[in-house]
């Protein structure tokens, strides 16, 4: 590769470098991605700014690509990883300066199910996009998704299915919900390559959610009513 | 000698393989979330009468209660030892219902993915797949498997690491994958891109194809993919019949018999050897499929026009086949 080609973070403007870390997350470039976050914040820029400017923005074109079917799992964990070693750095930070957040969302992969591909990228992605989240792992029994959202006091439930024999479980979680008189407490997002929107109402979840860009756009807009029920 | 499934390749222009495993388990009272394979053991009538279902129906291959049967699977149940005494028993159980069909039909061992994502993206590297794949496919040579099964795969590595194993167990193998996401696999694999895959193998499978995915349509649309590759090999349709529905408390596939039955039709027409369901078929599917492959005669190739008519339209517009796939055109790279 010649010499010239090769771009000095430290030496581009703000515009052209936050473009420029938009293209490296794409890329899936980690250590380019913290070079920048921590370049960023030496210019003074608030964490909060760093994420939603240059690494949220950034993950909204990799979700919308994945949407697309231009980008599949392999590219969009390469982006997220990226993402995650810039997040190292903002977490901390974010915390200190009591930045917004978005929500919290308990996440886990159902009973018997051990595909957690999905289920970790939706994760990912709904933090970069500012939501806390809490993440059960697979194999989750209805009791640890009830008990962790109370202890979480979390706002939105998560749950993730790739087998038409474990789908069926998130009617089990969904109807201990309703018998302990808890539905109303939690926005419930499913999703997994067996499922549709159709089965999603079926069972009684607020929505299906087609993938992990699809799932942050849902998260966002559930978080927005919300909100504005509560100041109405 | 020749494997069974050699031999009945080479009397007959089209096979047809089973439907549904797990989705038929749950109709005879299978709970959500609990590992199919334990009932090897603990229902082995049951899972007689699952294969006898498809055995009955006209099936000439049936697929072992084996899906879930390997070691990173069963982990979760804390049966992770057991991988290599239920894959056998599942075999087993299939012996018998084969041996007393009356006519001669394959008992293809399943073997279904770890679960885990392979180097680099995962953790789980190449020969620890291999060992997975490889102490399953040993359990179902001891129990009389005629061939591997290896089905619904997303990741090429995966795919060779299955096919290592089954070269490992000195066994003859067939692979099929699951394109679910936009035409592709979830890893992005195209069905052109499974077929280049497929003859590079020093270990080739007998046959090759797609199973599981999103509905039949699609699946039709991979095996024309396949075609259109070139491939000499048999190639395989196991399509869902039609797409999950939750209908009073349980799932309920909204594919009719009829529909199956000229999914198979065209499967055969678009190029596909052997032929079966997946998700939602049930031996009444099977009955509808296997009359129609008997009495209609074939056509001509159909269009991805002809497939939208006759069975419905597709997931995705395109299936990343045609060269002309999307890509985000790049401002600049860094070296």
């Amino acid at each position: 590769m010649a010499d010239e080609n090769e771009l000095i973070l430290s030496e581009l403007p703000d515009d052209e470098l936050v473009t420029q870390m938009q293209d490296d997350l794409y890329d899936g470039l980690g250590e380019e991605i913290v070079d920048g976050v921590n370049i960023l914040l030496e210019r003074g820029w608030q964490p909060y700014d760093v994420l939603t400017k240059a690494l949220v923005a950034g993950m909204t074109v990799v979700g919308n690509d994945f949407r697309d079917g231009i980008l599949f799992v392999p590219e969009v964990l390469l982006a997220a990883n990226a993402m995650k070693s810039g997040m190292a750095i903002l977490k901390p930070l974010l915390a200190e300066t009591g930045a917004p957040k978005m929500g919290k969302m308990v996440i886990g992969t159902v009973k018997g199910d051990i595909h957690d591909i999905g289920k970790n990228l939706v994760g990912m992605m709904l933090e970069g996009a500012g939501f806390e989240v809490v993440d059960l792992g697979i194999n989750t029994a209805a009791e640890a998704y009830l008990e962790a959202l109370a202890r979480e006091e979390a706002d939105i439930l998560g749950m993730s299915a790739l087998l038409t024999t474990t789908m069926p479980y998130m009617k089990t979680v969904i109807d201990e919900l309703v018998e302990k008189g808890r539905r109303d407490d939690y926005i419930v997002l499913v999703g997994g390559a067996p499922l549709n929107e159709e089965f999603g109402r079926a069972i009684g979840a607020d929505a299906y959610c087609r993938d992990a860009a699809v799932a942050v756009e849902i998260a966002k807009d559930f978080i927005a009513r919300k909100h504005n029920q509560m100041s109405a | 000698m020749t494997d069974a499934l050699t031999r009945l390749l080479q009397t007959r222009d089209w096979l047809m393989a089973d439907g549904a495993t797990g989705t038929n388990l749950f109709n005879m009272g299978l709970s959500s979330g609990d590992a199919p394979e334990l009932w090897n053991e603990e229902h082995p009538d049951r899972i007689r009468t699952l294969y006898k279902g498809a055995v009955d129906a006209g099936s000439d291959i049936f697929l072992t209660n084996s899906f879930g049967g390997n070691a990173a699977r069963l982990k979760l149940h804390g049966a992770q030892k057991r991988a290599r005494a239920l894959s056998r028993i599942a075999a087993e159980l299939g012996r018998d219902i084969a041996d007393t069909a009356g006519r001669p039909v394959v008992v293809a061992g399943s073997v279904g993915p770890t679960g885990e994502i392979m180097e680099p993206m995962g953790t789980l590297t190449h020969a620890d797949a291999v060992e997975i794949f490889h102490e399953q496919a040993e359990g179902l040579k001891e129990g009389g498997a005629d061939v591997l099964w290896v089905e619904t795969i997303s990741a090429p590595e995966e795919f060779r690491a299955a096919a290592e194993a089954a070269k490992l167990a000195s066994m003859p193998w067939c692979g099929t994958m699951s394109f679910d996401t936009a035409g592709r696999t979830m890893m992005g694999a195209t069905s052109a891109a499974l077929a280049e895959l497929v003859e590079k193998l020093p270990h080739k499978p007998l046959a090759f194809g797609a199973n599981c995915g999103v509905g039949a349509s699609d699946l039709l649309r991979t095996v024309l993919g396949f075609a259109a590759a070139g491939s000499e090999r048999p190639i395989i349709a196991k399509g869902n019949a039609g797409i999950p529905k939750y209908v009073h408390g349980h799932i309920h596939y909204d594919g009719t018999p009829d529909l199956m039955a000229d999914y198979a039709i065209l499967a055969r027409d678009s190029g596909a050897t052997i032929i079966g369901g997946c998700c939602g078929t049930t031996p009444e599917h099977l009955r509808a499929m296997r009359a129609a492959l008997e009495t209609r005669p074939r056509g001509p190739r159909p269009s991805l026009e002809d497939i939208t008519t006759r069975i419905g339209g597709f997931s995705s517009a395109s299936d990343g086949t045609e060269g002309d796939a999307p890509a985000r055109p790049r401002r600049r790279r860094r070296s």
